[in-house]
């Protein structure tokens, strides 16, 4: 669905709203879709324009290692930080700073599905929370989730080619 | 001291042997002159007698009646007995592969067998290397080819495997016919299409030999899936190049419309190999689907239908190695989800088992085959070849993959460019492929020459590579575990990107797997899957794993950060350990099938201690939703242990436990004993004391394994 031009659910103020994601079809049926399609918008807002669509994908753009940073220019949208803030965000609906117990629970639930019993569900984000929670405070703060993924090739994980 | 004298055993074991088979005359090979007369054919039926005339026969011996079994099964010991040997040879394995330790017995034998014989081993025939020892091993690289990584890589592997290979055997055969232009004196008589079919041969990458080299060196996955995917990828266009040569040498004269059919015949024997594999696996799916009433040959049916799919593609000339791969690859996640536990564990083991002698054979006949009458020696041509194969694939690795990191996510590296050109190994199949050729003067030359480029490779790179990998610093294998919040958060990553691609439209790989996994969801399991529950979430697995590991107390298990102190009464705790280690003697572990190495199968033997329990029906275990087989009553016990499973387990993950005191633990477990016993008989009891360790924190486990002490002092 290609925002300018092609679609046919834009308003006439070139703005998207969420009803124009629901209908990409795939979208609905992927597990964090709705957490997806609130991510474009800023928390209150009930519209995002074209720039703002283009400065969240913009994360997804392949990180440039060889970009020299000086102190002074603003970290790039694409750097490994705003990446993992983005998917910390996809966990963090309530926006406090901290994955709460609960809050994993939700997204555990919506991708294991039918998976698992609720008590597995339990304890399987109980793990999760152990083997990160640094400072014992029974969340997840950005600084630990990000610690827990430092293995992980995020750079790579979380680029789209197509913003080249 | 302990090797010394079992290389000695080795030793003589194999020197027996080929005196065994010297003095006997075999019919296949020319007759030998030393033979004493006594022992040669006197009676009509071939048997060896002690002269007694006409009286009863109380002993006698009938070689001949037995010979051919009887030989495969020699050379079958020898090469298992060589095998044993060089894992007992203290430090050698460490710095030669065993791919050269074999070659090099295998040249002991045949040195042997000649000075004995004084004429030619047994060579490895070409049918018998391509139709017995060659599938099982590809077999078993389809088998437990890491799907995701190599579906990922799977465009540059395809563009190192027919463009790679199509730039090796074009260059190496133009500049070899430029060689022999330059030396018309001895190598004037080799044409251009010589050159080529030779090229065609001798430029392609081995799977066996770069599979026996790459396992030992445990670089990173990205550029081991590089270079196996290559290697077993490119059979299709070397199959479709020698083919075409030699049959263009067949032909009076050669147009460019035979040239663009052969273009053409790439394509469909590659994509011909890939279909017919699919189906075969597609078959052997689903009738695995209906092993249940036959448990004991459901492992039969993999390596049938297997092996009859590569038969199939070799019937029709297409390519036997793509078709054998597709189908295991096709098969593996139906099947298993299909068969019992046992029946899996057989197929694994036993495919492990067939390649590793399948492998050991192998190098073990082109190191007896070396030794010939027929070589035919020319410094030019052998020295330039060699050069030509190592400049041929630097080239085209650095070329290639300059193009193809334009498109890539991954760069590959220089690191990573320098091992993919180096580890080129060549091996058996170019060995069998020239002595394929059509007669002709100088074939004695391509003999020798193939001998000698596949005894360097095989040596000197094998041997150097790993050094190399090590001086050069290449990404090695991530040992860690993953840890549950790896995974948790890598897949909500993957369903994020699958969504943006959604949002942007386009269609990038989280797209096309996205749709995969759909239309398997919804057809493919429903239909080759008997009692199809949703395959277990890589989170799932992934915790699961972990728990196993933390109760057998492996080091390895990531430490849970976890002092929290919990007050809770004692004996519900107990309950439900108890009710927990009752589920878990019954539990279904198995569920990601590690991709071992028969090369370290040994170490993973020590690992394996938890007894898969008495044979039951694939349902029970992993499943805890849709448990809906009840067959025995015993059972049934186990299966509400298993319902209370998950909040016994997150109670004693939660609490680290407090202090036991002494008199309460071996109550407890006299309890736990009692009613262990009568619930699961067919939970052995050396699995109680592993599975009494708590699987949380580093105090609980010093406490339980007292515990476990006082179980064995009891």
């Amino acid at each position: 669905m290609g925002f300018n031009g092609t679609s046919p659910l834009l308003d006439q103020r070139g703005e998207l709203r969420p009803e124009d994601f629901g209908a990409i079809r795939e979208l609905s049926m992927n597990p964090i879709g709705d957490r997806i399609i609130s991510a474009f918008f800023s928390p209150g807002k009930e519209t995002v324009d074209f720039a703002s669509f283009v400065r969240i994908l913009a994360h997804f753009h392949p990180t440039e290692t060889s970009r020299s940073r000086d102190g002074v220019q603003p970290e790039p949208a694409n750097s490994r930080t705003r990446k993992l803030k983005f998917a910390f965000q996809l966990y963090d609906q309530d926006r406090d700073g901290k994955i709460s117990r609960e809050e994993l629970l939700q997204v555990l639930r919506t991708m294991l599905e039918m998976q698992v019993t609720e008590e597995q569900l339990q304890s399987i984000a109980e793990r999760a929370i152990q083997e990160a929670d640094l400072d014992q405070d029974d969340a997840i703060s950005f600084d630990e989730f990000r610690k827990s993924l430092e293995k992980v090739d995020i750079d790579h994980k979380m680029s789209i080619r197509f913003l080249s | 001291m302990a090797a010394l004298w079992t290389l000695s055993l080795l030793l003589s074991a194999c020197l027996f042997w080929p005196a065994c088979l010297a003095l006997t005359p075999p019919a296949e090979l020319p007759q030998p002159h030393n033979l004493p007369p006594s022992l040669g054919f006197n009676s009509s039926d071939g048997s060896l007698s002690v002269d007694l005339p006409m009286a009863l026969r109380v002993f006698s011996v009938d070689y001949h009646h037995v010979q051919a079994p009887f030989e495969i099964v020699l050379w079958i010991m020898l090469a298992s007995l060589a095998k044993l040997g060089f894992h007992w040879s203290g430090r050698v394995p460490a710095v030669v592969p065993e791919s050269c330790l074999l070659i090099m017995v295998g040249l002991l034998v045949g040195g042997v067998i000649y000075g004995v014989r004084h004429s030619a081993p047994p060579t490895l025939s070409a049918d018998a290397f391509f139709l017995f020892l060659l599938p099982p091993i590809v077999l078993d690289a389809g088998y437990f080819l890491p799907g995701k990584l190599f579906f990922e890589n799977l465009g540059t592997i395809l563009w190192y495997a027919v463009l790679g290979t199509l730039w090796n055997v074009l260059g190496i055969g133009l500049s070899l016919y430029g060689v022999c232009l330059l030396a018309p004196s001895s190598l004037g008589d080799i044409s251009l299409l010589h050159c080529l079919l030779f090229g065609s041969l001798i430029a392609a990458v081995d799977p066996v030999a770069v599979l026996s080299v790459f396992q030992e060196m445990h670089v990173n996955d990205q550029l081991h899936i590089l270079v196996f995917g290559e290697s077993l990828l490119n059979d299709a266009v070397t199959v479709v190049l020698y083919k075409l040569f030699e049959s263009f040498l067949r032909l009076p004269s050669v147009s460019g419309l035979d040239v663009l059919l052969g273009g053409c015949r790439v394509l469909v024997v590659g994509l011909g190999g890939l279909f017919v594999g699919l189906f075969f696996g597609l078959v052997a799916a689903l009738t695995s689907r209906f092993t249940s009433r036959a448990q004991v040959i459901a492992p039969l049916f993999v390596f049938l239908y297997s092996y009859l799919s590569y038969l199939t593609s070799e019937m029709l000339h297409l390519s036997g190695i793509m078709a054998i791969v597709t189908c295991a690859v096709t098969m593996k996640q139906y099947v298993e989800a299909n068969v019992s536990e046992r029946s899996k564990t057989s197929i694994q083991y036993f495919l492990k088992m067939w390649s590793s002698v399948s492998e050991t054979l192998i190098f073990i006949f082109l190191g007896v085959s070396t030794i010939q009458d027929v070589h035919m020696w020319s410094w030019s041509f052998v020295c330039s070849t060699l050069l030509l194969c190592l400049i041929w694939r630097a080239t085209g690795v650095l070329l290639l993959t300059a193009v193809v990191n334009k498109l890539r996510r991954n760069t590959v590296t220089f690191r990573d460019q320098f091992i993919i050109a180096y580890g080129g190994l060549r091996g058996a199949i170019c060995f069998s492929l020239v002595f394929l050729i059509d007669d002709f003067p100088k074939k004695r030359l391509f003999i020798t020459t193939t001998i000698v480029v596949i005894l360097f490779t095989v040596f000197v790179q094998g041997m150097t590579i790993k050094p190399l990998v090590e001086l050069l610093d290449v990404k090695r294998k991530k040992r860690a575990l993953p840890t549950v919040s790896e995974e948790i958060h890598s897949r909500l990553i993957d369903h994020l990107l699958a969504g943006i691609e959604d949002v942007v439209g386009y269609w990038g790989q989280h797209y096309w797997k996205d749709k995969f996994e759909q239309f398997n969801k919804k057809y493919l399991r429903r239909f080759l899957i008997r009692d199809d529950h949703q395959a277990p979430s890589s989170i799932l697995r992934v915790y699961q794993e972990l728990e196993r590991r933390d109760q057998r107390g492996d080091e390895e298990a990531p430490p849970l950060v976890d002092t929290r102190s919990d007050s809770r009464p004692l004996l519900p705790e107990e309950m439900d350990s108890i009710r927990r280690i009752l589920s878990r003697n019954l539990q279904n572990f198995n569920n990601k099938t590690r991709a071992y190495s028969r090369h370290t199968l040994h170490q993973d033997a020590t690992m394996d201690r938890t007894r898969k329990p008495l044979h039951r029906h694939q349902s029970l275990g992993e499943r805890y939703t849709f448990n809906t087989q009840g067959e025995d009553g015993e059972f049934s016990g186990s299966r509400r242990g298993r319902a209370g499973l998950s909040r016994s387990h997150t109670v004693c993950s939660m609490s680290p436990r407090p202090v036991l005191q002494d008199s309460s633990v071996p109550g407890a477990t006299s309890q736990t004993r009692g009613l262990v016993d009568p619930k699961s008989s067919a939970a052995r009891k050396e699995q109680i004391s592993p599975q009494h360790q708590a699987p949380v924190g580093r105090t609980p486990k010093k406490q339980l394994s007292f515990v476990s002490e006082s179980e064995k002092q009891q």
